[in-house]
């Protein structure tokens, strides 16, 4: 379909849409945000067509959310209105300053296009591909992050720049190109993560890391939680210095503890041999399996996302998986065991209810362990049912004093976030 | 003081107790300044709270009366961000000092706001655990003024700043109100307050207890000093480092004049006839550290290092670091008066602005002193001048700004660490545009609708523009106590 295809092509806001610079056209059923189609789609062509746009849209009354290649479009509560889908991916471009170890990305960028562009200079940008086919944008304004955030910290320690506009169509970029960089408020530590109520990301500067040299795998089969628990810890209180330490817990399957060891080729024998003395039986191979760091779960699966004390991680992993079988369904679970950050995953097509009892149970236990538990997405029985997606947000009142100020119209992703922001 | 701050006082004596509370000249005088003593003001009144309720208490009573309220640690801050407000409150953390907390099972420690950076280190160091963030005024600086400005140290090229390494905080909102953001987890569900509160420089409201990680302390540490002829040979040897995928704890190099001076004071016996000295650490597995050692060696000596020099314990550590460490207060004794600027280039950027330094060092006749944190490009140039001769200042102030603009001109950032407070927001519209800065703006209102919380401070005021940068004299009382190291 081109651009001046379809009902959109003679409508008089699809025209002013248009000439913000986007690609426009109607919204199908395909284009539907957790059940919402939109009466437009538009393809912003660069940063200043996408302010251009959100003004257009404004002027309009449009709500927008953005997408990008959509793998997560229908993460967070649907959004109470959704008139146009500002669809991010011409938003690309890398500009790539090798020597500085430096990348900034158009947000419709995918991610795995950047991570060629920053291979072939020996670099990488050490945040996990939870979901794959993600673009930079949705990567950032879900926020997620894998295993290797032991050594490299979250995906928002990797940020250190972002644009982005508001949803008057008013641009704004914080933070810069530099790593050390205090001038003014970090303002991209509140976009990320954000599901795009706060403004469309439209690009973001991260600091990379070289490829390392060497790479070891270890891991090894808990019988018990108790077990896994002594492991992490015994790791953590190494001076092995891992990349990551996974926890693996599938529905059917044992508990693996998996470390991903990166470093210089001479030492990374002596390294992995210490880890493998930790964790009794442990394999070592000469890369982590594929598909390790991914988000657990068949794509469209219930997610879950659990964040405890470190210690408490393997404790969560059994308390979810616990409260998935007591409701009648089963998680998957998978994450950072030495951050105490893990995602579970309840089967798509799990009933409604018994998925919400998963939920609840998860929750409660992991509130035990002095932890939180979210759902950063939900499988249509259960948004069907009905769920709380945040459980309690300490600080909500604040987050809400945000929104008003930074979208007082409430035009962007309304609904989407935690508190009906 | 202005009548209506007068009538808090009996109230705020209810809330901190008597001694909580400093109303006398000369005590109040004491606090006039932070970091930078060329910014003064008295402060109206400080309070001395002891516990999250009485601070509570305080900026409650502050909202309703609508009364400013800037917070303070230890005063060590270098952008005036502590500065008093004379119609307003002064709210020093100083009496909240108790560490609550070291849990290494979970590598978290709790502390309260006043405790001094380096203290967590000392109760974390028998578990093998330490706190990252090491500014160099750790001994004095507060975990309070730490996320405040969200300080740096040398190691952060490797380990990161104060924000990588806090997962909870209490808050007391400009309104009084109490949040408990995170805790030991890493992640708390909502948007990333704590991100986003870290580095506020005290515009957010005020931080009564911290949650930080503790880092398991290295299997190894090994330090090298390479002297070379000249900047650009140092500066080559950096680019030759990162590009080859090291990722040091530390780089830090320093030019001629300040290897000079530290000479003079500490005599460091630093090569002989060097025009610039690098220090480079390592830390990690052992045979990570041996393998990048050998690495960084080869390619000092290979950039055209005329001297190689390496330690592998701590006391042949210390001789390296001590002539780095002392270079600030050394290049200030060496001159009446001076700048301490701190500015940031991307690293590839950096032989290009030093050459530039030195071009308007030499047009101007005003010495700089280069000693900085070569791995992530942050510098510290410190402009001389003899303040006695007649326009020696404003031009000394002239080539300080300049030097600056060089940063923004390169794409990098007005403060590394230092922070903006009321020294740099000036500067702030020379990197971000109206728009940006109306977000910041934006962001700041939601927290403090009535403008009360350490106003002027971080973003430009047309009140405040107006007036020019100031200068330094002698060394900060600090360095010249021998309790903090300027680096
Ligand atoms: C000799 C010397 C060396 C230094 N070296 C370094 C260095 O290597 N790296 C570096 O980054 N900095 C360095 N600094 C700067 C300074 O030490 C840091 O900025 C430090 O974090 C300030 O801590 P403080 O307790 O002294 O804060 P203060 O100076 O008292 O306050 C700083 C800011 O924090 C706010 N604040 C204080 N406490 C709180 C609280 N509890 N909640 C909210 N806001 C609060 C204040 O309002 C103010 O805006 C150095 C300073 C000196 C004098």
């Amino acid at each position: 379909m081109t651009s001046e295809d379809g009902p959109a092509g003679t409508d008089p806001v699809a025209a002013d849409l248009r000439a913000a610079g986007a690609r426009v056209r109607g919204g199908t059923p395909g284009d539907a945000i957790a059940g919402r189609v939109p009466r437009y789609v538009a393809a912003p062509a660069d940063g200043a067509a996408a302010g251009a746009l959100l003004a257009a849209a404004a002027r309009h009354g449009l709500a927008s959310v953005p997408r990008g290649n959509g793998t997560k479009a229908d993460w967070g509560a649907p959004p109470l209105r959704c008139d146009l889908v500002v669809d991010t991916t011409d938003l690309t471009g890398i500009d790539h300053a090798a020597g500085d170890l430096v990348a900034a990305v158009g947000a419709g960028t995918p991610v795995a296009d950047l991570a060629a562009v920053l291979a072939a200079a020996g670099q990488r940008l050490s945040a996990d591909p939870v979901v794959a086919g993600s673009t930079v944008g949705g990567l950032v304004a879900t926020g997620l992050s894998g295993p290797r955030r032991t050594l490299h910290g979250p995906l928002r320690d990797l940020t250190i720049g972002m644009t982005t506009v508001r949803a008057d169509g008013t641009p704004a970029s914080s933070g810069g190109r530099v790593v050390k960089n205090v001038a003014g408020y970090d303002l991209a530590k509140l976009h990320t993560g954000a599901l795009g109520t706060l403004g469309l990301i439209t690009s973001v500067t991260f600091r990379l890391h070289p490829l390392p040299a060497a790479v070891r795998a270890v891991s090894a089969t808990a019988a018990a939680p108790a077990t896994a628990r002594a492991w992490r810890h015994a790791v953590a209180a190494s001076t092995t210095a891992p990349t990551g330490v996974e926890l693996d817990w599938p529905a059917d399957g044992p508990l693996t503890l998996r470390v991903l060891l990166e470093g210089a080729e001479d030492g990374i024998e002596a390294r992995a041999a210490e880890v493998a003395a930790l964790l009794p039986g442990a394999a070592t191979t000469a890369a982590p399996p594929p598909g390790w760091a991914a988000l657990p779960g068949a794509p469209g699966a219930t997610l879950l996302k659990a964040a405890v004390p470190p210690d408490a991680a393997a404790d969560a992993a059994a308390g979810v998986r616990a409260a998935a079988a007591a409701a009648g369904t089963a998680a998957d679970v998978r994450g950072s065991a030495a951050a105490g950050v893990l995602f579970a995953a309840l089967p798509a097509g799990a009933d409604g209810a018994a998925a919400a009892g998963a939920v609840d149970g998860a929750r409660t236990a992991v509130a035990a362990l002095g932890g939180s538990l979210t759902v950063p997405h939900a499988a249509p029985p259960l948004r069907e049912h009905g769920v709380d997606l945040w459980g309690e947000v300490p600080g909500l009142a604040l987050m809400r004093a945000i929104k008003d100020r930074f979208d007082p119209g409430r035009l962007l992703a309304p609904g989407r976030f935690a508190g009906g922001i | 003081m202005p009548d209506q701050l007068h009538a808090l006082i009996p109230r705020l004596r209810e809330i901190c107790g008597d001694d909580g509370v400093v109303t006398d000249p000369m005590g109040r005088r004491t606090y006039a300044s932070d970091g930078i003593p060329y910014h003064a003001a008295d402060p109206g009144v400080v309070v001395l709270p002891t516990s999250t309720a009485q601070v509570a208490a305080v900026l409650r009573l502050c909202a309703d009366n609508g009364v400013p309220f800037v917070p303070r640690g230890a005063g060590t801050g270098l952008s005036a961000g502590a500065l008093p407000r004379t119609d307003g409150v002064l709210v020093v953390t100083s009496r909240m000092r108790r560490i609550l907390e070291i849990d290494t099972a979970n590598e978290r420690a709790v502390v309260e706001p006043g405790v001094a950076n380096l203290d967590i280190t000392r109760a974390a160091a028998p578990h093998g655990y330490y706190y990252a963030p090491d500014p160099s005024s750790q001994q004095v600086c507060t975990v309070g003024g730490n996320i405040a400005e969200n300080s740096g140290g040398a190691h952060c090229l490797k380990y990161g700043f104060t924000v990588h390494h806090v997962t909870g905080l209490v808050v007391v909102t400009p309104s009084g109100d109490t949040v408990r953001l995170g805790g030991k987890a890493a992640e708390a569900p909502g948007y990333d307050l704590i991100g986003a509160f870290v580095g506020s420089e005290g515009t957010l409201g005020i931080a009564t207890e911290i949650t930080v990680r503790l880092t398991r302390a290295p299997q190894k540490v090994s330090t090298v000093l390479a002297a070379f002829a000249t900047m650009d040979a140092g500066g080559a040897a950096v680019s030759a480092i990162i590009g080859a995928g090291v990722l040091p704890a530390a780089v830090e190099m320093m030019d001629a004049l300040s290897i000079e001076a530290a000479e003079a004071a500490v005599a460091c016996g630093y090569p002989p006839g060097a025009g610039a000295v690098l220090i480079v650490e390592l830390d990690g597995p052992t045979a990570d550290v041996d393998a990048q050692f050998a690495e960084v060696t080869r390619m000092c000596r290979e950039a055209g290092a005329f001297e190689v020099r390496t330690a592998t314990d701590a006391a042949e550590r210390a001789r390296i670091w001590k002539g780095r460490k002392s270079a600030f207060a050394a290049v200030g004794r060496i001159s009446p008066a001076y700048i301490v600027q701190d500015g940031v280039v991307p690293r590839t950027a950096l032989p290009r602005v030093l050459r530039r330094i030195a071009e308007l060092s030499a047009e101007s006749g005003i010495r700089v002193a280069n000693v900085f944190h070569a791995g992530d490009g942050n510098l510290h140039p410190l402009v001389l001048f003899d303040d006695t001769e007649p326009g020696a200042e404003e031009r000394a102030a002239e080539v300080s700004g300049r030097i600056l603009d060089l940063c923004i001109e390169a794409g990098g950032s007005i403060t590394g660490e230092h922070g903006v407070g009321i020294d740099k927001a000036c500067h702030m519209p020379a990197m971000f545009s109206a728009d940006d800065l109306a977000a910041m703006d934006l962001f700041r209102r939601a927290f403090d609708p009535l403008g009360i919380a350490n106003p002027e401070k971080l973003l430009p005021t047309p009140r405040l523009c107006g007036e020019r940068p100031r200068v330094a004299k002698g060394a900060h009382p600090l360095v010249a106590e021998g309790r903090a190291e300027l680096f």
